[in-house]
C-alpha cells in the first residue's frame, strides 16, 4: 500500500511538469505577451511599461522564465495578482473554499438522488425503466449553464423565491442559513450532471450484479426482493461509484466554472474566467496548476478508496 | 494468394451480411432513438435550408431590440434588433458544423494515437499513454478557454480547439480494441502471409474496431456541441455577429426579465439536439454490442 502510494505520487511528477510546461508555453506564446493589455492603454507610459516588464523578468529567455516560475511555484511564492494587487495564494485560498462548498453540497445532493434513481432504473417495470432512462439522458444532455439560466428565470425572476446569485445577501452578517440559501440553486444545477451520470452507471452495475450467482442463492433462501437488492446487489454496485466520485471530484472543480459564472459564485472557475478577461497571468497560471493537482489527487484518491473498499483489489 | 484473400474475407464477410439493414431495424425499434433520428433529420434540413427558410438576413436590424413576436418577426428580435428565427436557423449551421467537425477530428486523432499505442506497445505505448495521462490531468474546459482567449477565434479554429482537448477517450477505446485485436488469429495469419504493419493496422485491426469508434464519434458530436455552447456562452467561442446557439445565450441572461425567449429557444434547441444524438448513439452501441441486449435500453 505504501509503495503503491509512493510510486503513484512519483509518477504524478512528470505529468505535472508536462502540464506546467503546456500552461507556461500557452500563456507566454499569447500575442503581445502578458503586458499586451497595457501596451494599448494611452495612460500607460511606454517607459514605465518597459521597466515593469524588466522587473517582472519578462525580458529573460523562456527557459529562464520557466525555471524561475517553476521554482517560485514550488516554494509557495506564487506572486502578486496584476488585477487585485494581492498575493495569489491568498486569492486562491478564498476562491477554492467557495468552490469546495459548492462542489461538496452538490455531490451530497447528487448521491441522495442518484442512488434511489439508479435502483429504480434497474428494478422497476420495464416501462418505468424507460421513463427514468430517458429522464437521465436528458440530464446529461442539457447544457449546465442553460439549466442554470432557466432556474434563475423560474425561481428568482418569475417567482422571487431564490437569490439571483452571489454567496450572501448584501449587507447581511454571515449566517449558515443564508449561505445554504444561496448555495441551493447552483449546487442543485451542478448536481444534475452527476445525478444523471451516476444513476446510469449505478443501474448498469446493479443489472450486472443482479445476474450473479450469489443473488440467485439469496433468492433461493427466500429473501425478500428489496432486501436482496439493498443488502446484496447494491453494496457491490456502489463500489465502482466510489471510483467515479474520485475521478470526477477533481474534475468538478474545473467543471463548476460555468455554474459559478451563471450564479456569480466567487469560486475558482469564475476566478479563472475573470483573470482570463483581465489577462492576470500570475493568477491564471497558479489557478490552472492547482486545478491539475486536484484532478491528479482525485484520480489517486479514487484508486486508493477502491483498494480499501474492495479487498480483492491489491494495490501494488 | 488465394489463401490470403479467404483469410481476410472472413471478418469482412460476416460484417457485410446485411448488417446495415439489421442495424437500422434494431435502432428503429428503439422509440427514443427513432424520435432522436427524426429530430436530427429535421434540424439538419433546417440548417441546410437556412438561406431559403430565413425570413430575414440574420445580420440585419429589422426592428427595435427585444421586440416580442409580431407582424415583423415570427419569434421577435434579439438585443440588437435582429430577427431571432433567422439567427436560430443560421446558428444551427454553425453549431452542427462545430459538433460534427470536432467529433471527426476527435475520432481521427484518437484513432491514430490509440492504434499506434496499442499495436506497437512498448515505448511507443508508454509515450502515447503518458500523453493521454497528461491531457487527462488538465481540466479540459479551462484549457479550451485559455486557448480560446489567446487565438483569433473562427469556426475552423474552434473545431481544432475542441477536438484538440477531447480526443483522449477515443484514444483509450481504440487502444484497448487494438490490444485485443492484434492477438487474434486472423491478424497473426495475415502477418504470417507477409502483410506489413500499415496493412495490418488499416485493413485488419481498425476495420474491426469500427463499431466502437463510430459509437464514440457519434456521442462525441453531442459533447462537442455542449462544449461549443459553453465556450461561446463565456465569450471565447464563435464570435458575434456570427450566430451560434451557444453565443446567442451569451447576452440572454442580461435580458431574462424583458425577453426570456432569447434564453429559452437556443437552449431548448441545444438540449433537444444533444439528447437526440445521445439516444441515437446509445441505440447504436446496443445494436452493435450483443452483450448489451436484454434489459430496456437507457
Amino acid at each position: 500500500m505504501r509503495t503503491f502510494l509512493i510510486r503513484r505520487i512519483l509518477a504524478a511528477i512528470p505529468t505535472l511538469l508536462a502540464v506546467s510546461l503546456i500552461i507556461f508555453l500557452l500563456l507566454h506564446s499569447a500575442p503581445g505577451g502578458p503586458m499586451a493589455v497595457y501596451a494599448n492603454n494611452p495612460n500607460v507610459d511606454p517607459e514605465d511599461l518597459r521597466r515593469l516588464e524588466q522587473s517582472l523578468g519578462l525580458h529573460d529567455p523562456y527557459p529562464v522564465q520557466y525555471a524561475k516560475w517553476l521554482g517560485s511555484m514550488l516554494t509557495g511564492n506564487w506572486g502578486v495578482s496584476y488585477k487585485y494587487a494581492r498575493p495569489v495564494g491568498a486569492i486562491l485560498g478564498e476562491r477554492i473554499l467557495a468552490t469546495l462548498q459548492l462542489v461538496l453540497v452538490s455531490l451530497l445532493i447528487a448521491a441522495v438522488i442518484a442512488i434511489p434513481v439508479g435502483v429504480l432504473g434497474a428494478t422497476a417495470r420495464p416501462a418505468l425503466q424507460r421513463v427514468v432512462g430517458a429522464a437521465s439522458m436528458l440530464g446529461v444532455s442539457v447544457p449546465t449553464f442553460w439549466l442554470g439560466i432557466v432556474v434563475l428565470l423560474l425561481l428568482s425572476v418569475k417567482v422571487r423565491l431564490l437569490p439571483s446569485g452571489g454567496m450572501a445577501t448584501i449587507g447581511a452578517d454571515f449566517s449558515l442559513a443564508d449561505r445554504l440559501w444561496h448555495l441551493l440553486a447552483p449546487a442543485a444545477v451542478l448536481a444534475t450532471l452527476e445525478i444523471a451520470g451516476w444513476s446510469r452507471y449505478l443501474r448498469s452495475m446493479l443489472l450486472e450484479s443482479l445476474g450473479q450467482d450469489y443473488i440467485r442463492t439469496a433468492r433461493a433462501k427466500g429473501l425478500a426482493e428489496w432486501r436482496i437488492v439493498m443488502r446484496h446487489a447494491l453494496r457491490n454496485a456502489l463500489l465502482p461509484l466510489i471510483t467515479l466520485l474520485g475521478l470526477q471530484g477533481g474534475r468538478l472543480v474545473g467543471g463548476a466554472l460555468i455554474t459559478e459564472t451563471v450564479f456569480s459564485w466567487p469560486g475558482m472557475g469564475r476566478l479563472l474566467v475573470e483573470s482570463l478577461a483581465a489577462r492576470d497571468y500570475p493568477v491564471l497560471m497558479a489557478a490552472f496548476m492547482l486545478m491539475s493537482v486536484l484532478v491528479i489527487a482525485g484520480n489517486l484518491a479514487a484508486d486508493l478508496t477502491y483498494g480499501v473498499a474492495d479487498p480483492r483489489i491489491r494495490l501494488e | 494468394m488465394a489463401v490470403a484473400t479467404s483469410v481476410q474475407s472472413v471478418p469482412s464477410a460476416v460484417r457485410r451480411a446485411g448488417s446495415l439493414r439489421l442495424l437500422l431495424s434494431r435502432v428503429g425499434h428503439d422509440p427514443t432513438a427513432a424520435g432522436g433520428t427524426a429530430f436530427l433529420i429535421v434540424v439538419a434540413a433546417l440548417a441546410l435550408l437556412a438561406p431559403v427558410l430565413s425570413p430575414h438576413d440574420p445580420y440585419a436590424i429589422v426592428d427595435r431590440p427585444l421586440r416580442p413576436a409580431g407582424e415583423q418577426t415570427v419569434l421577435g428580435t434579439d438585443d440588437v434588433g435582429r430577427d431571432l428565427l433567422s439567427r436560430l436557423l443560421y446558428g444551427a449551421r454553425v453549431t452542427l458544423a462545430v459538433g460534427v467537425g470536432a467529433a471527426l477530428l476527435t475520432a481521427g486523432i484518437g484513432t491514430v494515437i490509440g492504434a499506434l499505442a496499442g499495436f506497437y506497445g512498448g515505448r511507443t505505448d508508454t509515450a502515447l499513454s503518458g500523453l493521454v495521462n497528461v491531457m487527462l490531468s488538465v481540466p479540459a474546459l479551462p484549457l479550451a478557454l485559455v486557448i480560446g482567449a489567446f487565438v483569433e477565434m473562427s469556426l475552423p479554429i474552434l473545431i481544432l480547439v475542441i477536438g484538440g482537448v477531447s480526443w483522449t477517450s477515443s484514444a483509450r477505446i481504440v487502444r484497448a480494441e487494438t490490444l485485443s485485436l492484434r492477438e487474434r488469429e486472423f491478424v497473426a495469419s495475415a502477418r504470417a502471409l507477409g502483410a506489413g504493419d500499415g496493412r495490418l493496422i488499416l485493413r485488419h485491426i481498425l476495420i474491426n474496431a469500427m463499431p466502437p469508434i463510430i459509437v464514440a464519434a457519434t456521442l462525441q458530436v453531442a459533447t462537442a456541441i455542449l462544449a461549443e455552447s459553453a465556450l461561446s456562452y463565456l465569450g471565447y467561442g464563435i464570435q458575434p455577429p456570427v450566430a451560434s446557439w451557444g453565443n446567442m445565450l451569451q447576452n440572454a441572461q442580461r435580458y431574462l426579465r424583458r425577453a426570456p425567449e432569447l434564453a429559452i429557444y437556443p437552449g431548448l434547441l441545444i438540449s433537444l439536439t444533444v439528447v437526440s444524438i445521445n439516444f441515437v448513439g446509445d441505440a447504436l452501441r446496443d445494436a452493435l454490442d450483443p452483450a448489451r441486449r436484454g434489459a430496456p435500453n437507457w
